[in-house]
């Protein structure tokens, strides 16, 4: 129906519409081609050097050393799970994931909420040297790690918190170290990540529910968390990536305990226990990596479009 | 598949399972519950006491409640160390005795920090700037094609390797080997069979080397960038976007005028953090060279001053010109943040 009222009055400039559609049309393509071209182009280039330490990983112990990764695409096929049996069946792999998870969730799930409440109060919060406070937060960022370690340890044993003692409760003391020393170490940055996305929530969301009589405990809970969903996921993801594939500070805090000791701690000493072999490093690099890549799958889904759209006028 | 059994056949292993599941598990799950709400009960015991207090005080009061926490945690964790820190590059060796500015001017003219001065500052320009291009371009295209997913996941993969495993990738990619014999590294190879070159030792020679290094961190350190500033660009209104669309703006002016503007205060989050990565950069350096070859940079000098040569003050000194390096960029920040405030 519409099409037939709307051809008649159209008809004198048939003959250029066409072609100025035409062209629009080819050049979108070419546009799109072109985004599609260098999309897969810079995935590719990324995941070269995975690939090949991938492949790798499924050849004959040493093949490496005489042929590149590449040359075993081709025919006879040679792939075996050497490697990945060595790494799996030789060592105490299953109690160092639960460590790790031990170790990571919790020091994932602290600096987050503490650094949500902070970010809130430095984004929207009016105080006596908030500014100055939160600049000297990001300097912290540039606190070289390796340098707290010495008195940071001296401190936790003086307060008992040494990975062999057992904290009323049964739980292993080094725990509890390790939690707090990663929330401190994580918290900079979690603060300045969180406090920059809320700081540019619309303001007149805030003006009308305090208008409507909301404090600020319903206001961080119903506007600004909501509203940070990609914030805080990308964040979570960061902070677990980092606790899980740590292996310095783990090693410091519970580095000498085997019953405590996370998975990057246990697979680097397996890879000294078993020789030279760097075909079993190929493996275990894969076996520490199924995890971090589970997370970022599983979170991916938050890093939505239009959370805002509908609360923002105009 | 032996290997997937021996990892069911639990009881096998000598471990305290007991004791992994019966003590830690249910505290794992406690502090999973716990830790989140002894925070909300922490606020909202606050707020009921903030609530109490005079009108006019409760403003400069509520504020310190919901920062408090995270000030505790960091005072002790990072500003504890680093008072401590600034106190020793003012000592000598053995800490006892004042030597003033000695340490710093000691380390300043030292052959080997001044390298790494040097390459600290090609790791601040490259690293920063090709981690923010390549991280802007990736979030801004892969938000165009259907199959963004697994774009993002296999630019971000290799956040999920730990620098033990980044080392090994790195080394089948650089591999040398000498021109009578097939080139095993992938860029070797490539260099060699497709473009007819010499190999060249990347990790050694000293013309290439800080750049192979770089170029490590950038892949490492783009599909973190790319992560954070794609959660800013899903924060733009579609709206915003179809409006410019339909009064007729192309696609390079919707971004240029649109797009960028609006995730400016995430790209100096985005730049900051990278900069200060650059200046602290470690890992790259410690597996791949140890500093060799020229490639040393500050933080890992400061690393082998302290737990190599025994050296704190040395060590300390290095930390604080580290500290000292961060100052512009936090007055950069200071500017930016105060900008979106006047915006509101």
């Amino acid at each position: 129906m519409s099409v037939a009222t709307a051809a008649p009055p159209a008809a004198p400039p048939t003959t250029v519409r066409p072609a100025t559609r035409w062209s629009q049309r080819i050049s979108a393509r070419v546009g799109t081609a072109g985004l599609n071209v260098a999309v897969i182009a810079l995935t590719l280039a990324w995941i070269v050097p995975t690939l090949g330490l991938l492949i790798n990983s499924f050849r004959q112990g040493g093949a490496f050393n005489t042929s590149g990764w590449w040359t075993a695409l081709a025919p006879p096929f040679a792939f075996t799970l050497d490697s990945y049996r060595a790494v799996l069946g030789a060592s105490d792999l299953a109690p160092s994931f639960f460590n790790s998870f031990m170790i990571t969730i919790p020091a994932t799930i602290i600096p987050a909420a503490v650094a949500a409440f902070a970010a809130y109060a430095f984004a929207w919060m009016k105080f006596w040297g908030r500014d100055w406070i939160f600049l000297a937060l990001v300097g912290l960022l540039a606190v070289p790690l390796q340098l707290t370690f010495i008195p940071l340890l001296t401190l936790a044993v003086h307060f008992g918190l040494n990975s062999g003692n057992t904290l009323p409760g049964g739980l292993n003391a080094g725990f509890l170290a390790i939690w707090i020393a990663h929330t401190g170490y994580g918290l900079p940055f979690a603060i300045y990540l969180l406090a920059n996305f809320f700081r540019v929530l619309p303001a007149d969301l805030f003006e009308s529910a305090e208008i409507d009589g909301a404090g600020p405990v319903t206001v961080f809970f119903r506007l600004v968390l909501p509203l940070s969903v990609p914030a805080l996921a990308s964040l979570i993801i960061f902070q677990f990536l980092w606790v899980w594939n740590d292996l310095l500070v783990a090693l410091i805090y519970v580095g000498g305990t085997p019953e405590v000791a996370p998975l990057t701690v246990t697979l680097t000493n397996l890879v000294g226990s078993l020789g030279q072999h760097r075909e079993y490093l190929t493996a275990a690099a894969f076996v520490s990596m199924v995890v971090p890549l589970i997370v970022f799958f599983t979170l991916q889904r938050y890093f939505v479009r239009g959370i805002l759209a509908g609360s923002v006028k105009g | 598949m032996e290997g997937i059994t021996a990892l069911i056949r639990l009881p096998g292993l000598q471990v305290d399972w007991q004791t992994l599941l019966t003590v830690n598990l249910p505290i794992l799950v406690a502090v999973i519950i716990a830790v989140p709400a002894a925070l909300v009960g922490y606020t909202l015991g606050a707020e009921f006491l903030v609530k109490r207090l005079p009108k006019r005080s409760q403003p400069s009061v509520r504020p310190w409640v919901w920062v408090g926490p995270a000030i505790l945690i960091v005072g002790l964790i990072l500003v504890y160390p680093m008072v401590g820190t600034i106190i020793r590059s003012f000592f000598d060796r053995g800490g006892s005795k004042f030597v003033g500015l000695d340490n710093f001017v000691r380390m300043l003219t030292d052959n080997g920090v001044l390298i790494a001065l040097r390459n600290n500052v090609y790791w601040l320009v490259l690293y920063t700037g090709l981690v923010l291009v390549f991280g802007l371009l990736l979030a801004v295209l892969s938000d165009r094609v259907r199959y963004e997913k697994p774009v993002k996941s296999l630019i971000f993969m290799p956040m999920a390797i730990s620098f033990v495993a980044m080392a090994i990738i790195w080394q089948f990619v650089y591999y040398y080997k000498d021109p009578s014999e097939p080139q095993t590294g992938t860029l070797n190879a490539i260099l060699v069979n497709i473009f007819h070159g010499q190999p060249i030792t990347w990790i050694q020679d000293t013309r290439f080397n800080n750049f192979a290094l770089i170029l490590i961190g950038v892949w490492g350190a783009t599909g973190f960038a790319m992560v954070i500033l794609s959660a800013a660009l899903k924060g733009i209104p579609g709206e915003l976007l179809e409006a410019a669309r339909v009064d007729g703006a192309t696609e390079l002016t919707i971004f240029r005028r649109i797009i960028l503007p609006l995730m400016m205060p995430t790209i100096v989050v985005v730049g900051t953090t990278m900069v200060i990565f650059a200046l602290k950069a470690f890992d790259v350096v410690y597996v791949m060279t140890a500093g060799n070859y020229n490639t040393d940079i500050l933080a890992r000098r400061m690393y082998s001053e302290l737990y190599n040569a025994g050296n704190n003050a040395n060590a300390s000194a290095l930390a604080v010109i580290l500290l000292l390096a961060v100052v512009p960029v936090l007055i950069f920040n200071l500017r930016q943040f105060r900008a979106v405030e006047a915006r509101r």
